[in-house]
């Protein structure tokens, strides 16, 4: 047996065997070949494999993820059996002598450039599909196995480099028992998709996909960041035993469902979830969330080929909003750029994508995209308590802006006849310095502020969050980072409005404390954690907290922070 | 040989899934049947063939088939046509 330490990005224990999501290597060589009519032959055998595969992957995708899941399939089947691309390959052997690799990756090279060459973007896209298709057949050429999530039929484990949205939409939440990956942080999109699927996760292990064979059972310890390769039988039993004792804590929380999140001292705040979909809203209701501290729209943008129309955001966002029976929902607007691509946008690649064109900067230049989502916002916003939230404020000018677009897209409904909730509070995200440092000029335009961590943490340390070897910057207690969260929520309070936290700091037991001290209103945080964070906080006296918060602020590293609220939190609870 | 012509009403022209289901069609006959338009011909067998011509909305298509089934062949077609909602 062997164990792997990683950074613990989802709770929970899992035990099963491992699953590699890896792409293999499909290089090889151009050839001369003797026999054009045998090469011809091993070509449509592979032509024949991959559509048995295909065929068998629409079916389960169909039955498991449905039909729309399904439908990409589909197009896959007929690109692979399209005369214009297989007549062409097989002409080629047969004149050119060359192998079917070849000729396949040349005359596929020719529709790819054809299609990324359109105007249309629809069919830009098309090119990827292409290039699916192609890596299937060259699989089959070069007899290695293509990994294909979505035919995943019994309790695995996924093991991979890192997973990207496309993977995870593909797998099935009945059978992925967990995940781990070499690469990533507890904010990459692997463990937040972890997280909301409420699926433990180790990732950042570095040579999980190297030390972990397929098939190998393997131990995901989501609470220590701990991965075991082929456990010994006692291990398998000791975690057994710890799974239980987890299971037993985790009903010891679930009686808090329904109370109310007060200090020992009577201080009451608001414990909120960030969501991605409205299928997240069950494990809200189920851990007792109060709001929606952030509902991450850019899901209904990902794994598809194409924007999302207006109806179908309204749909979702009402879906939301109802869902939740009037508790507040803070709606992020599109967020893409950085780590989360969309395809089919066809963005030029960046140097530096996090310090790039996303979020709101996209937003406002592509108006058309900003204004449906806005349009949809507002014609759901009758259907319970809606709040609208900006990413990537950076300048003062960039709310203004975006509000003025906000207004102008309420104004056209109201004089299209459509209903519009009155007084729908707007706020930012802050997750720019510079937002941070003129809070108290923010504070006066907007209604709310939500800091979101983990931007802020990567933007103020200037540190990479994806880059493994700079992760020791993501000191959320670092005294410059708590003294801009006191910034942002003095501000806010000056001028009687309400700050919020929605990044992973707002559910991380060490912060928890300093924040309550600090004064945060609201703390939106993964589902998971809001009972195990309502449990420590009913303990904690607010008054206390202030004085915590008053030392460290004044404190000169991360190590003293972690240190003064170990004393003041286990000081607390002796005294109570 | 049987030939017609077409105005395609869709919102999104000839789209993702109804180009699958024209092509999925087309493909189940023995004649040879092409899509023609914007002086565009390509064979209505292949996928990124009537992809590659980008049929919009409004667009005025024509549908030669030529072979034994030629005749049921275009009827299946309009009728999928007519069935997805590309033409009213």
């Amino acid at each position: 047996m062997s164990f792997l330490k990683g950074i613990a990005a989802s709770n929970g224990i899992s035990i099963a065997k491992a699953y590699h999501l890896v792409e293999p290597n499909l290089s090889f060589e151009k050839k001369t070949i003797e026999n054009p009519t045998k090469e011809i032959e091993r070509f449509q055998n592979a032509l024949n494999r991959s559509t048995t595969d295909l065929e068998s992957i629409r079916d389960h995708a169909k039955e498991n993820l449905g039909e729309d899941k399904a439908a990409i399939f589909d197009a896959h089947l007929l690109v692979l059996n399209d005369p214009e691309l297989t007549n062409p390959i097989e002409d080629m052997i047969k004149t050119e002598k060359v192998n079917a690799e070849h000729a396949l990756k040349e005359i596929a090279e020719r529709f790819v450039s054809m299609f990324e060459a359109m105007e249309n973007e629809y069919m830009k896209e098309r090119a990827a599909d292409i290039r699916d298709v192609t890596k299937r057949i060259l699989a089959h050429l070069l007899n290695v196995q293509l990994p294909n999530p979505s035919m995943i039929s019994e309790e695995v484990v996924i093991v991979a480099e890192d997973l990207t949205p496309s993977d995870t939409a593909q797998l099935n939440r009945k059978y992925v028992k967990g995940f781990t990956t070499d690469i990533g942080g507890r904010t990459s999109h692997s463990a937040i998709m972890a997280r909301s699927l409420e699926i433990p996760a180790v990732v950042g292990t570095r040579t999980a996909t190297k030390e972990i064979e397929n098939g190998d059972l393997v131990i995901v310890d989501g609470l220590k960041g701990e991965v075991h390769i082929n456990p010994t039988q006692e291990a398998v039993e000791q975690y057994k035993k710890e799974y239980e004792a987890y299971e037993i804590q985790k009903a010891e929380w679930a009686k808090l469902v329904n109370e109310k999140t007060v200090t020992a001292d009577g201080y009451r705040v608001e414990l909120a979830a960030n969501i991605g979909t409205p299928k997240d809203l069950k494990g809200v209701l189920d851990n007792g969330g109060e709001a929606v501290g952030l509902y991450r729209t850019e899901f209904l943008y990902m794994g598809r080929d194409h924007l999302p129309t207006e109806e179908e955001q309204f749909e979702s966002y009402k879906a939301v909003l109802e869902g939740i029976k009037e508790k507040p929902v803070v709606v992020r607007t599109l967020d893409i750029g950085g780590d989360k691509e969309l395809p089919y946008l066809q963005l030029p690649k960046e140097m530096n994508p996090f310090l790039g064109f996303r979020a709101i900067r996209l937003c406002l230049e592509e108006q058309d995209i900003f204004r449906t989502q806005l349009r949809a916002l507002l014609r759901a916003s009758v259907f319970g308590n809606l709040k609208i939230m900006f990413p990537m404020i950076a300048t003062i000018d960039e709310f203004r802006e975006a509000k003025r677009l906000l207004k102008e897209e309420k104004e056209k409904l109201t004089n299209e006849g459509v209903k519009v909730a009155d007084n729908i509070e707007v706020g930012i995200m802050v997750e720019i310095p510079s937002t941070a440092i003129i809070a108290d000029a923010f504070a006066k335009e907007v209604d709310f502020f939500s800091i979101g961590t983990n931007d802020l943490i990567q933007y103020t340390m200037a540190a990479d969050r994806m880059n493994e070897r700079v992760s020791y910057l993501y000191q959320p207690y670092s005294p410059s980072i708590l003294r801009l969260v006191k910034m942002v929520i003095d501000a806010a309070h000056k001028e009687g409005k309400w700050a919020g936290m929605c990044g992973e700091m707002a559910g991380d037991e060490t912060a928890i404390p300093i924040l309550l001290g600090l004064g945060l209103d609201e703390f939106s945080m993964s589902a998971t954690s809001i009972l195990k964070a309502r449990s420590q906080i009913l303990q904690l006296e607010k008054t206390e907290m202030e004085k915590l918060a008053r030392r460290v602020l004044e404190m000169s590293t991360t190590e003293e922070v972690i240190q003064a609220v170990n004393e003041a939190v286990n000081g607390d609870k002796k005294t109570s | 040989m049987a030939e017609k012509q077409f105005k395609v009403t869709a919102e999104s022209g000839i789209h993702a899934r109804p180009a699958t289901l024209l092509v999925q069609t087309a493909s189940r006959f023995d004649a040879e049947i092409l899509l023609v338009y914007n002086e565009k011909k390509v064979n209505l067998k292949s996928i990124m063939g009537v992809m590659s011509v980008g049929v919009g909305k409004d667009a005025d298509i024509t549908i030669i088939a030529e072979g034994n089934d030629a005749d049921e062949a275009l009827r299946s077609l309009e009728e999928t046509m007519m069935k997805e909602g590309l033409i009213s």
